[in-house]
């Protein structure tokens, strides 16, 4: 038997292994004979880095659940005697807290790759679905762990969201008392956010991340040119545009991570309350039911969708505008039908789309951190409505448009929202009012109008039949 | 799968039946797991009614006490604050307190109290439950000149008058909640109680 060569490559470890599981099978197909395309940029990191936050969260979070206090009498007390007393217990805290706010920075990027790129599109909607899946189950998740210090940020920031809910015709009230368990925030609700912390949501997570995984390598990447390496093959089947994953992916992200690490460190040694856009002054706080704080934003990776809460008028209607404008991301491989994927390829008028839509993005963040004022609270109301128009023109920019069709919803769209400014004009708001109404409409006008005229501007590019790089 | 012999009907009843009474059974075991959420019987014993003292109340002044975990606010009004009441009527969503939700039938009059001077509220903004900060004076720079004293909600800008009734246009739909609330004596104030003994 030992001179038999075909005994000796199945054989050892790794043979019995593999005639009992697919170890070397999963291997090949998932990292060693799993081509993607060569011409990733540096927009394709962010998924590997997700991975490697979602690991870092993971690994931190079990020491920390080592020595934290679920307990409304003890549980603030238990925080601060990891800064002090746990050894490095700082370093492991400041690590979790800083990778909570990287997870969404990580995230954000991971998601504007794919709006840039098209990959959302077919055959790729299962995966973007899994996605905004995964993305909504991580804001649950570090909602319920920003409770979890139990400061006064904490203890408030959960009163409002929670009482998001309450805003529900007839079941609101009660349905709140079931979340909370009380009749108040209380013990009751920290110690079953502390469940759903450590345990419900980080499996429901990395169930959501293999469906995301298993759905990517079933149909393969999309790359910044938004051409199918697989229409492409030689003569053994292979993609031509194609790299295997591993090693050259697996090498070119471990530069990543490295330049990754060397951000995420400089924050969590030097900056890890980035002046209190990552934890909050407040927070210092033991949680005081009868004191609110005099500014109670929420953390910065919510502010976006918060500001278009606080933009309607009505509790109900702003929380169902605050659901509608994350729902909305479900449905955007079905809105934007243009078959021209990569944003190298599409018109100046939907690249100015996508631009406005960052700007937007950012804007509502920054109000959503601040103090409601009669000049903010109007360009929060501005950005909120252009922050849906931006999924309108997506759509509107699915194909080239007639003059006709561009010049009349131009005119429906700007008379629906004048027509409320002008159910709610006030003589002494009127320049404020006026000067705001000038966002969205340039916005429109720019993007749907002034393509109607210069041709150039609404007219989408060829694609190319290989990746150009 | 042998078919043959085998009658289909049959077949198909018992796999029927079957997940009808296994179905059955998964929400039957649900309802413990989600009854489990509510509020447990301790919780619920929590709810005793607060006395407050109102006699070392100045003019202006609130003082906050807590009641069932939440703050209930008592001010002695100004005559100067009284009177501002029924002025700014045309500003407000709710002035003569129509939601009856929001406070006991005995508060449901213009000053929204049993003892014009006293008014009893609590503390938490009807929009999203913060708690709005007082700003008794009047017409203050930040505030604009025509604002008549009350509560601004830092939360979302919510703005409340003297009797907590919301202003027009803010996020906040409804006046600030008048918790049931009684006179023991002259004066003692027992939040939490109705006259006739209810608790609510």
């Amino acid at each position: 038997m030992a001179g038999n060569t075909a005994d000796k490559i199945q054989g050892g470890v790794l043979g019995w292994v593999d005639a009992r599981f697919p170890l070397s099978q999963l291997w090949n197909e998932h990292l060693a004979q799993y081509y993607a395309p060569k011409n990733f940029n540096f927009w394709y990191y962010f998924g590997s880095l997700a991975l490697l936050v979602l690991v870092i969260q993971i690994v931190t979070g079990i020491f920390l659940t080592m020595f934290f206090k679920p307990d409304a009498e003890l549980a603030f007390a238990s925080v601060e005697y990891i800064m002090r007393d746990v050894e490095w217990g700082w370093l492991i805290r400041y690590m979790h807290s800083t990778g909570a706010s990287f997870f969404f920075v990580v995230v954000y990027l991971h998601m504007f790759r794919a709006l840039l790129y098209g990959s959302y599109k077919k055959p790729r909607e299962l995966i973007w679905i899994f996605g905004v899946l995964i993305y909504i189950v991580l804001m649950a998740e570090a909602f319920a762990g920003y409770l979890l210090p139990w400061g006064q940020m904490s203890y408030w920031g959960a009163q409002v969201i929670v009482n998001l809910f309450a805003t529900i015709p007839y079941i609101g009230p009660d349905l709140v008392t079931w979340i909370r368990g009380d009749f108040l925030l209380s013990d009751a609700t920290l110690t079953r956010f502390f469940a759903l912390h450590v345990i419900a949501l980080p499996l429901v997570l990395l169930l959501l991340i293999v469906a995301h995984i298993i759905a990517l390598h079933e149909v393969g990447s999309n790359n910044p040119d938004g051409v199918e390496i697989k229409a492409n093959k030689d003569e053994n089947g292979l993609p031509r545009d194609g790299i295997r994953f591993h090693p050259y992916y697996t090498v070119k992200d471990l530069v990543g991570v490295g330049v990754f690490l060397i951000a995420f460190f400089a924050v969590v040694f030097f900056a890890p309350e980035m002046g209190g856009l990552f934890l909050k002054p407040a927070n210092m706080i033991p949680a005081d039911p009868l004191v609110t704080p005099d500014l109670i934003p929420p953390v910065w990776y919510f502010t976006s969708f918060y500001s278009v809460l606080r933009a309607v008028p009505d509790p109900f209607l702003g929380v169902v505008a605050m659901g509608a404008a994350v729902v909305v991301l479900f449905f955007v491989p079905w809105i934007d039908r243009n078959p021209v994927k990569s944003i190298r390829y599409r018109s100046s008028a939907h690249k100015l789309n996508l631009a406005v839509f960052v700007v937007t993005f950012v804007v509502l963040g920054y109000l959503g951190l601040q103090q409601v004022t009669a000049f903010y609270g109007e360009l929060t109301l501005r950005f909120a409505v252009m922050y849906f128009l931006f999924f309108w023109l997506l759509w509107f920019h699915s194909r080239e448009r007639s003059a006709v069709f561009s010049l009349v919803s131009f005119a429906v769209l700007v008379g629906i929202y004048s027509f409320y400014d002008y159910t709610r004009f006030d003589p002494a708001n009127a320049q404020l009012l006026l000067t705001a109404w000038l966002l969205p409409t340039a916005y429109l006008f720019v993007t749907m109008v002034v393509p109607v005229f210069a041709r150039n501007m609404g007219r989408d590019r060829p694609v190319p039949e290989r990746v150009t790089a | 799968m042998a078919n043959e012999g085998v009658s289909r009907g049959r077949r198909r009843f018992l796999v029927a039946a079957t997940s009808v009474v296994g179905g059955a059974g998964v929400v039957a075991l649900a309802a413990p797991f989600v009854a489990a959420l509510q509020p447990s019987a301790r919780a619920q014993a929590a709810g005793a009614p607060v006395e407050v003292n109102v006699s070392q109340i100045e003019p202006g002044q609130r003082i906050s006490v807590g009641w069932r975990g939440r703050p209930v606010w008592v001010v002695r009004r100004t005559p100067e604050m009284l009177d501002l009441l029924p002025e700014i009527r045309d500003r407000l969503r709710d002035p003569d307190s129509e939601q009856v939700t929001q406070q006991p039938e005995y508060a449901r009059n213009p000053h929204r109290s049993i003892d014009p001077e006293i008014v009893v509220l609590i503390g938490l903004c009807t929009h999203l439950g913060c708690s709005p900060s007082y700003r008794p004076e009047i017409g203050t720079a930040d505030m604009g000149a025509d604002w008549g004293g009350g509560w601004l909600c830092g939360c979302h800008g919510s703005r409340f008058d003297m009797a907590g009734r919301v202003y027009r246009n803010m996020p906040a739909a409804l006046n600030l909640e008048v918790p049931p609330h009684h006179y023991l004596s002259d004066d003692v104030i027992l939040v939490g109680e109705d006259p006739d003994g209810e608790t609510a």
